[in-house]
């Protein structure tokens, strides 16, 4: 098919001339042209072409495993040239990186989501780590202090640069991050979910300094799920689905909303984020009355305080509360004292009372806690999937201490097929799912235990929208069955989707229990702020 | 065990695992990990069957070496599961000195019948697996270190327990143990019941790996392609029935030979489908995932170095038999040569990773560099400089390929 803007005669100056002119005409920083990256056995991403222009803010958005990070890594010479097809222009120039110090060299700069910052060094000597002011090999302590403190003036941090990076909060550590972008001269700032940890005020901060750097000429990739974070700075969005571009959107045209940004990436229009659901609540499966944990180190210090809650089978209940409320400790404390010190409080299952003390018990008393970090709590990850989904209940799989391994192949490959866990076979190994099937093979283990009560600490953190919808409908149908889900959440939207009942726990009190007809986000988040003292 | 129905099957729209593309030799050197440590034994066999002008493959020498090495396969055994468990153990060559005194003194001082001796080394091998576990499971102090002070405590009792002096003979009967073999029938050329042994352990072995394949294959899982499985099988046939070939016209199976397989066999059957193999993988693989599972990771580590204690104990008994002789300076540096074996089988540093055929393989490269050099009249010096200079190269072998096929 005639391509309109090449359709000129032979004669005419050559491809690759065109295409300059037209870069530069369009005023575009980069250009990434028919990428196609392929791992043994996947098309990590095929025919990928993406325009940013200069001085913008760009979003990509995708599902996980939708091939961003890759795209990232690719542009960023993680994956250097010759190990993918397609070709980069930077200002128009066509770049071939061998390593990341050659595109960093070129001016771009990758903030991974995992923060590269060594915790025990200072903001400083994090800043000029590996880009150190020394002469002939001895560092300039002086230099090194007074250049960080200009450019943490410039990411609108206050701290001194002596201190430690362990000892500012995350959202600090962002803005760190960004300031050694800034040192290397960054031209093109590309940001790997830059607000996944962060809370609503860092966030906002942050969002703010993108802009900021946005007028000074510094152009940004942001790779990011939150549409709402999109919405409010991004230029132009690039939707990636499945390793293939879907499409470009420009954000101030108009015909641009949440909603057709989701059906990009998913494929299909979401009715809603969370399927519907009508509780039947039963009898009481768990009470926890009074429970009182104390730090594990600092053992005067309270961590949780004297907290009593419910929930009948069949009911969806969340848990509440800002990070570091005590909300994951209450969880860990009441399976089998996995946390805390000084412990102390009872525990009712059907209105009998019932020892918890190790996690073995607690299992045998049909409670089950699918983990907050699934890497490193919740999965064997150099397993397979269906050595992990069976981990918690060999007992019904093994006689005389030896398993019956096709059952247990039987019974994960019901699981693969049931809770839709994209992978080529159970005997895949479970560190090279994407999180959303990681998490899924997580509730198949607990699932598998069968378990009466289910604690799920934040049970779809960094997954996708497709992929969450999946499992509150997982979630729905295990309250059908007749079970009791505790959900644990730092997302009030997902908590007020699906749950009937919610506590809020601020500083290790609850101090409410908000049926969902009258909960709101505002008032959630007073009860979670109680305790909270003011920062000054 | 309920008859496979079409409910069983693995769902249709996965994608059952084909052999990949790209012929035979883009499958072999993808496999290279695994046979990279068959090729590495095959390279130094056939290295020093010619540098010592074929003495390496004769009948004697296969025996021998296989007599004189087992201690190191079977102390392999043992490491191989504390080390995929995420630990270490330092101290089985001390613990070796300190059984074979045990039954030095048991056997000659206080006349107890030789039987009775190997059973009460035993126990006190788990006695002494019992005393570290319980440091390192449930007192909480890291294994390399508790380990580490047996190594020194056990070998100062060994020295305790012989008076500082070396006890010899030993009763024929227990010698057997080390260095004699099953009752021979027949006369001359090949003794039968080590030919008949060879063929059924080769006969087990096929059957149990077509077994296995047809299971896989049944849920799709098999991604091998048939020549490849036949050409191993073939090769490890002939690997066996060199072996008895050999040994069968020699002084026919090493009594030391049965104990291993007994031992290879039960502990494979253990790490493979026992839920206690199962649980030493998973705390070595994630030790907090696998408590938040529920796995009692402290008792799985207290019997895990029980398993340990007698297994060393074993080991003590065998290499005191077989050199009848208690020494108090027995079994120095046993434990690197155990742990260096497991590593060149293929174990992980950091755990969770690992195999009893892997670490078998690993002691036998080790053997054989022992036993070639050793008739090349190598001096003991030499043969470190090289064993270390092995390790290094067979792991560093192992971790190239990981990082290649990873694609980094």
């Amino acid at each position: 098919m005639q391509d309109p803007v090449n359709s000129s005669p032979p004669h005419e100056s050559s491809q690759a001339e065109r295409r300059l002119q037209r870069s530069v005409e369009k005023n575009s920083i980069l250009v990434m042209r028919d990428i196609t990256k392929t791992f043994p056995g996947v098309n990590a991403l095929q025919d990928v072409t993406m325009e940013v222009e200069r001085g913008t803010v760009h979003a990509i958005c995708g599902e996980n495993g939708a091939g961003k990070s890759t795209l990232m890594k690719v542009l960023s010479g993680v994956y250097p040239h010759g190990t993918f097809d397609g070709t980069i222009e930077l200002d128009g120039q066509p770049v071939q990186f061998k390593s990341i110090n050659d595109s960093e060299a070129a001016g771009i700069v990758i903030i991974h989501q995992e923060l590269a910052l060594s915790p025990f060094l200072s903001i400083a000597e994090n800043i000029y780590l590996g880009n150190e002011q020394a002469k002939r090999g001895w560092i300039d302590w002086n230099k090194t202090n007074l250049e960080s403190a200009k450019l943490l003036k410039r990411v609108g941090l206050r701290d001194n640069p002596i201190t430690k990076v362990t000892d500012i909060g995350v959202g600090k550590q962002q803005l760190v991050e960004i300031a050694k972008a800034l040192s290397k001269e960054v031209k093109l700032l590309i940001l790997d979910e830059p607000t996944a940890a962060l809370n609503d005020d860092d966030s906002a901060h942050l969002l703010e300094l993108i802009k900021q750097l946005r007028e000074q000429g510094i152009t940004s990739i942001i790779i990011s799920h939150k549409l709402n974070e999109i919405e409010a700075i991004a230029d132009r969005v690039t939707i990636i689905r499945d390793g293939k571009m879907i499409e470009t959107l420009e954000m101030q045209s108009g015909d641009v909303s949440e909603e057709r940004i989701i059906r990009g990436m998913v494929g299909r229009s979401l009715e809603s984020r969370f399927p519907d659901h009508e509780s039947q609540p039963g009898e009481e499966l768990l009470r926890i009355e009074d429970w009182t944990v104390h730090h594990p180190i600092d053992r005067q210090r309270k961590v949780v305080d004297g907290a009593s809650l419910s929930v009948k089978a069949g009911e969806i209940v969340g848990i509440a509360g800002l990070m570091g409320a005590g909300r994951t400790e209450l969880a860990m404390s009441v399976f089998g004292h996995s946390y805390g010190s000084n412990i102390s409080g009872r525990v009712y299952k059907r209105g009998v009372e019932v020892k918890t003390n190790t996690v073995p018990r607690a299992i045998a008393a049909g409670i089950a806690y699918a983990t907050e970090d699934r890497k490193r709590y919740g999965l064997n990850l150099i397993d397979d999937i269906k050595r992990n989904i069976s981990g918690s209940a060999l007992g019904k799989l093994s006689r005389f201490g030896f398993v019956n391994d096709p059952e247990e192949t039987t019974v994960a490959n019901r699981f693969l097929k049931s809770m839709n866990i994209k992978a080529p076979a159970v005997t895949a190994k479970t560190g090279k799912l994407s999180g959303g099937n990681q998490q899924k093979v997580v509730l198949s283990k607990w699932m598998f235990a069968d378990p009466d009560v289910l604690i799920l600490d934040e049970p779809t953190r960094g997954i996708d929208v497709g992929a969450k919808y999946e499992i509150y409908t997982v979630i729905n149908r295990l309250a059908d069955e007749g079970k009791g889900i505790i959900v644990i959440s730092s997302e009030l939207p997902e908590l007020l989707g699906i749950c009937d009942r919610i506590y809020t726990l601020s500083e290790g009190h609850i101090t409410a229990d908000v049926p969902r007809s009258e909960a709101t986000a505002e008032g959630l988040m007073q009860y979670m702020t109680k305790y909270r003292e003011v920062d000054a | 065990m309920t008859a496979p129905t079409g409910l069983d099957k693995p769902p249709a729209d996965t994608k059952p695992a084909r052999p990949p593309a790209g012929g035979a030799l883009s499958y072999l050197t993808g496999q290279l990990s695994q046979v990279g440590l068959f090729i590495a034994l095959i390279a130094i066999v056939v290295f020093f069957q010619i540098t010592t002008d074929g003495i390496t493959l004769k009948p004697i020498n296969i025996s021998n070496l296989i007599i004189q090495n087992s201690y190191i396969l079977i102390l392999a055994v043992g490491m191989v599961m504390v080390i995929i468990a995420g630990h270490i153990d330092l101290s089985v060559g001390s613990i070796v000195a300190f059984i074979g005194a045990l039954a030095g003194v048991m056997i000659t001082k206080w006349d107890l019948p030789w039987p009775l001796a190997v059973v009460l080394c035993l126990v006190a091998g788990g006695l002494v697996g019992a005393w570290q576990g319980y440091w390192i499971a449930y007192f909480g102090i890291p294994a390399f270190i508790v380990t580490l002070g047996g190594m020194l405590a056990f070998r100062g009792l060994a020295q305790i327990v012989l008076d500082n002096k070396q006890i010899a003979p030993f009763p024929d009967g227990f010698r057997d143990l080390g260095s004699g073999f099953l009752p021979t029938f027949g006369s001359s050329g090949y003794e039968p019941l080590t030919m008949i042994i060879g063929v059924l352990a080769s006969l087990a072995l096929v059957v149990s790996a077509f077994r296995q394949r047809r299971e896989r294959r049944k849920y799709d899982l098999e991604s091998e392609p048939l020549w490849w499985f036949v050409a191993k099988q073939a090769f490890a046939v002939a690997l066996i029935l060199l072996v008895t070939v050999q040994l069968a016209s020699y002084d026919g199976t090493p009594i030391v030979l049965v104990v291993l397989g007994v031992l290879v066999v039960g502990y494979t059957a253990v790490m493979s489908r026992a839920v206690f193999g199962r649980h030493i993988y998973a705390i070595g693989g994630n030790l907090a995932a696998a408590e938040l599972s529920g796995v009692k990771a402290k008792r799985v580590t207290f019997w895990l170095f029980v398993n340990m204690g007698v297994i060393s104990a074993l080991a003590g008994l065998v290499y005191t038999a077989g050199l009848n002789l208690a020494n108090p300076s027995a079994g120095n540096g046993f434990e690197l040569d155990a742990i260096s074996a497991v590593f060149i089988g293929g174990a992980a540093v950091t755990g969770g990773i690992g195999t009893i055929p892997g670490a078998i393989i690993g002691g036998l490269i080790i053997g054989i560099l022992n036993n070639g050099m050793s008739i090349l009249g190598v001096g003991t010096e030499w043969q470190q400089l090289i064993k270390g200079l092995v390790l290094l190269a067979a792991v560093a072998f192992d971790f190239y390929n990981k990082r290649r096929r990873s694609g980094v």
